[in-house]
C-alpha cells in the first residue's frame, strides 16, 4: 500500500509530466487559456492515463516483452516482440480513446458534454503515450502501480493546466512587452513553475 | 514527337523543381511559421533532450527523416485514404518510420539512443509530424510535401539546436562535449568563472525558448499576439 502510495505522490510531484518531463506540451500552450477548458482538458487526460496505462501493462507483460508469451506454451518462451511496442502502444490509445468516447457519450452525456471536444485531441497527445512508453521502462511490479502512476500523472498534468490558466487569466491585466506577450511569457511562466516544481525533488520517496 | 514532347515535358517539370514557390516551402519554417516559436507544435520532445548538442542533433536528424519520409508517403496514398480512418493511418504510418529510426539509434548509437530513451518513440506523437500531415501532405503532390517536411524539420532542428547551443555552452562549458570554456577560467583552478547549474535543469529550457521567441518577435513584429 505505502508503495502505491509512493508512486502516486512522486508521478504527481516530482516526475511531473509538464514540469519534469515537457509531455503533452502542445495542448497544454493550445488550451490553456482559460481555467474552465482547462480543467475539462485536464480531467480527460486523467481519465485517459488512467486507462490506457494498465491496458498497455498487460500488453506489455503478456504480449509483447521477452519471454510474455511464454503462457501459450514453452515454445513461444524466445519470442521477443519490444520492437513492435510503438505501434501497438499508440494502436491501443487511438482505439481505446474512440471506445472511451463512444461510452461515454452513450451513458454519462453530461460528461460527454463537458470533454466531448477535448477526447479526439488527446490521442495525439504526447503525455498519454508518454505514460505508457514511462510504464515500460520503469518496469513496473503489479498491473496495481501501473494504474496508479497513469492516474498520477494525469493528476499532475491537470494540476499543471489548471495552474497556467489561472495565471494566464490574470496576467491579460499585465503590462508586458509586445513580443513577449501570448506564448512567449506562457513559456517563462511555466519555466518559473518549473523551478518551483523542483522543490519536491528533495522529497526521499 | 512523342519523344520530344516527352523531354520537353520533363525539362518543364525539372525546371519547377525549385521554383520560387518551393523555395519558399523549405524557407518560411525557418523563421516565419517556425513550426515551435510560431504554429507551437512539437514542443513536447524538443526540451527534454536539449542540454546538449548531440543528442539534439541525433533528435533532430530522426524528425527530419520521419517528416520528410511520411509526407512523402502520406502524400502518395493521400488519394487512398478514407477520411474518417486517417488518423488512424497516419499513426500508423509514424510508428513505423519510428520503429525504423529507434532500431537504427539502437543498433548504431547506442549511449544516444539510451539518453533520448522515450523521447524517440514520443516522435510519433510529435504534433509538428501529424500536423504537417493533416496540413499539407494529405493535399500536396509528392515532390511538395517533401520540401515542406524538410522545411519544418529544418525550422525545428535549429530551434533544437540553439537551445542546446545555450544550454551546453553556459551549462557545462562544453559544445558537442569538447570543452570551450578554458579550464584556467574555472573557480578550482584559481580562476573567476564557474558553470550555471541551473541550465542543466529542465526550466531552463522553457525560459531559453521564451527568450528566443522574444527576439524572433522584436525583429519580426508581424508576429506579435493581440491579446
Amino acid at each position: 500500500m505505502q508503495e502505491l502510495i509512493n508512486i502516486f505522490v512522486k508521478s504527481i510531484f516530482v516526475e511531473n509530466m509538464i514540469f519534469a518531463y515537457f509531455l503533452g506540451m502542445c495542448s497544454y500552450l493550445a488550451v490553456s487559456k482559460k481555467v474552465s477548458t482547462g480543467v475539462g482538458l485536464g480531467a480527460a487526460v486523467i481519465f485517459v492515463l488512467g486507462i490506457t496505462v494498465p491496458v498497455n501493462y498487460l500488453l506489455e507483460n503478456y504480449i509483447l516483452k521477452e519471454g510474455a508469451l511464454s503462457w501459450l506454451g514453452p515454445q513461444f518462451a524466445e519470442v521477443d516482440l519490444s520492437f513492435l511496442s510503438f505501434i501497438m502502444f499508440i494502436a491501443v490509445i487511438a482505439s481505446l480513446v474512440q471506445l472511451v468516447e463512444m461510452i461515454v457519450e452513450k451513458f454519462a452525456p453530461a460528461l460527454y458534454s463537458a470533454l466531448g471536444i477535448f477526447l479526439p485531441l488527446i490521442a495525439v497527445n504526447c503525455s498519454i503515450l508518454g505514460g505508457s512508453l514511462f510504464m515500460q521502462e520503469r518496469n513496473y511490479n503489479s498491473i496495481g502501480e501501473a494504474t496508479v502512476f497513469g492516474l498520477g500523472s494525469g493528476v499532475g498534468w491537470f494540476l499543471a493546466i489548471v495552474a497556467i490558466a489561472a495565471i494566464r487569466e490574470k496576467i491579460r491585466y499585465s503590462n508586458i512587452p509586445a513580443p513577449l506577450r501570448g506564448l512567449g511569457i506562457t513559456f517563462i511562466v511555466t519555466g518559473l513553475m518549473g523551478i518551483a516544481f523542483m522543490a519536491f525533488m528533495g522529497i526521499k520517496l | 514527337m512523342a519523344e520530344v514532347q516527352e523531354v520537353k515535358k520533363q525539362a518543364k517539370e525539372r525546371e519547377a523543381l525549385f521554383s520560387k514557390k518551393n523555395r519558399q516551402l523549405i524557407s518560411d519554417p525557418l523563421n516565419d511559421s517556425n513550426p515551435i516559436t510560431v504554429q507551437v507544435l512539437g514542443i513536447c520532445s524538443a526540451l527534454a533532450i536539449t542540454v546538449k548538442l548531440y543528442p539534439a542533433l541525433v533528435m533532430s536528424i530522426s524528425v527530419l527523416f520521419v517528416l520528410s519520409a511520411g509526407n512523402v508517403i502520406i502524400s502518395l496514398m493521400r488519394n487512398y485514404i478514407p477520411n474518417r480512418i486517417r488518423i488512424i493511418v497516419q499513426l500508423v504510418v509514424v510508428a513505423s518510420l519510428v520503429i525504423l529510426v529507434d532500431q537504427v539509434l539502437k543498433a548504431y548509437v547506442y549511449d544516444v539512443s539510451k539518453e533520448l530513451s522515450v523521447f524517440v518513440g514520443l516522435i510519433i506523437t510529435n504534433c509538428i509530424i501529424m500536423g504537417r500531415f493533416e496540413a499539407f501532405a494529405l493535399a500536396n503532390s509528392p515532390w511538395k510535401s517533401f520540401l515542406d517536411g524538410l522545411g519544418n524539420a529544418f525550422g525545428y532542428a535549429w530551434i533544437l539546436l540553439a537551445v542546446a547551443f545555450f544550454r551546453e555552452l553556459l551549462g557545462s562549458g562544453q559544445l558537442f562535449g569538447y570543452q570551450v570554456v578554458p579550464k584556467a577560467w574555472y573557480l578550482t583552478e584559481g580562476g573567476v568563472y564557474s558553470d550555471n547549474g541551473l541550465m542543466l535543469l529542465p526550466p531552463m529550457a522553457l525560459i531559453t525558448v521564451g527568450i528566443i521567441i522574444w527576439v524572433q518577435r522584436s525583429k519580426n513584429t508581424a508576429l506579435i499576439e493581440e491579446d
